[in-house]
């Protein structure tokens, strides 16, 4: 047979593109509620070690199990709030807070839909996890606020990225720094000025400022408008929680 | 026969230190030993049934579309592989991010789709190109073991180097933060190569 005619060439390639095409189809359909599960983990673990908890999850045998388990214990309540921050219906793990992103930048306020997780800890504190969502260096970054019931201090945060510049950007997904957050307060008596991150260092014993990463402007800045524009939103949602 | 196809790549014959094939995924992924060897195991299979199918192939493919069938078939296994990492491993896939993706582009797997399937029996091209990602693998561990010992102080995430030993604690010791960097990938498979090449006298070139 001539391999080399145009009506073989043509054929072979339809063919080749056409199985390989259903064998993948039929391989990421197959693996697809396995990775959305660990996706949920990932995100219910995100929200709980802005929290401080579940921090057994690197060592947990079966971490999915352990991850849902904690979650369940001590997420007490979560819902949605609109941009006057009162409670609307929809489920707020399932919110994505890209979508949210897109109307926040947009100014289109009143489509606003903002979850709300509130965990309780082992000695009844009360605390209101908030997401956050923004654009790195070279891509999306995002995290959870966890703020104690004066919405106002923070308890914890958490951050992660998709692919900001390791060694560098990427710092910010590490606990180090993370913890710098903790005690801050977002709010300057009663004006919302976020939390910002000072290139060169933080003064020591301000409220409302941590260290940037050297090397790393552009995430640190990044990071710095994510939690104003995210928190801000919520701004209404946490003036009616003081208010209460 | 088959033992010689499976060995020479190991050594003599290895991808990365003799044939320099495959240097950009060596120096973007060999930080840690853990994702290093997660993507080493990639390769691997992607280099071995790469080959094998290929081989199947080779008597059917027009000459013409030789290297779009060849992308063709090795995009399609690396997004399995990448799929099922992100099922099974995904703590792993997160790591290596657009890495997994970008085995495609390694040059290992098409150098030795052409230079040894497309003119061999299945099984001969299916050892050849496990033994070249094993061959590929044995580096990119050697450079993570390196990198990641001296960069962070610790092997697969464990701190080996003693607590009382860091400058933070009253120690001498501090981790060189130079090795994370890709350009001491570079610094350290040049070592190796240095290393392979005093050990086997007949790689050096004559002048």
């Amino acid at each position: 047979m001539n391999t080399n005619s145009n009506t073989y060439t043509f054929i072979y390639a339809s063919v080749l593109v056409v199985l390989v095409a259903a064998v993948l189809a039929f391989v990421a359909g197959s693996l697809k509620t396995k990775q959305q599960s660990n996706i949920d983990t990932e995100k219910r673990l995100h929200i709980l070690q802005s929290a401080h908890l579940a921090t057994e999850a690197a060592k947990a045998s079966n971490k999915n199990d352990y991850v849902a388990s904690q979650f369940e214990q001590y997420i007490t309540r979560s819902y949605v709030v609109d941009y006057r921050g009162e409670i609307t219906d929809g489920n707020a793990f399932d919110i994505e807070m890209k979508q949210q992103y897109e109307l926040l930048k947009h100014k289109l306020k009143q489509e606003l839909r903002l979850p709300v997780f509130e965990c309780t800890l082992d000695d009844g504190t009360l605390l209101y996890v908030v997401p956050c969502y923004g654009l790195g260096l070279w891509g999306p970054i995002w995290g959870y606020v966890a703020l104690k019931d004066d919405c106002n201090t923070i308890y914890g945060v958490v951050f992660d990225h998709k692919g900001e510049t390791p060694g560098l950007g990427s710092q910010i997904a590490t606990e180090k720094y993370a913890r710098q957050f903790v005690g801050k307060q977002i709010f300057d008596k009663d004006k919302f000025v976020s939390v910002s991150v000072v290139k060169g260092g933080a003064r020591p014993n301000d409220l409302h400022a941590v260290d940037a990463i050297s090397g790393g402007t552009i995430t640190s800045n990044a990071l710095q408008d994510l939690l104003f524009m995210s928190l801000e939103a919520y701004v209404p949602f946490f003036e009616i929680k003081t208010k209460q | 026969m088959f033992k010689k196809i499976f060995l020479a790549p190991l050594f003599k014959g290895n991808p990365i230190t003799v044939l320099t094939l495959g240097i950009c995924s060596a120096l973007a992924v060999t930080v840690k030993l853990e994702p290093a060897m997660v993507m080493a195991a990639s390769v691997t299979l992607v280099t071995g049934f790469a080959s094998l199918i290929m081989s199947i192939l080779r008597n059917t493919i027009p000459n013409r579309i030789r290297i779009i069938v060849q992308l063709v078939v090795i995009a399609a296994l690396v997004i399995v592989v990448d799929q099922v990492l992100k099922a099974y491993a995904y703590d792993a896939s997160k790591q290596l991010s657009i890495f997994v993706g970008l085995i495609i582009t390694n040059c290992l797997i098409m150098g030795r789709i052409e230079a040894y399937a497309l003119g061999n029996k299945p099984i001969p091209s299916l050892i050849d190109g496990l033994a070249n990602g094993l061959g590929f693998g044995i580096v990119l561990t050697v450079v993570a073991f390196v990198r990641e010992l001296i960069g962070s102080g610790t092997l697969f995430d464990i701190p080996v180097i003693p607590h009382s030993w860091y400058v933070a604690n009253g120690g001498f010791y501090e981790n060189n933060g130079l090795f994370i960097l890709p350009p001491m990938a570079l610094i350290v498979i040049g070592l190796v190569i240095w290393v392979q090449r005093s050990i086997s006298k007949e790689l050096i070139e004559k002048q």
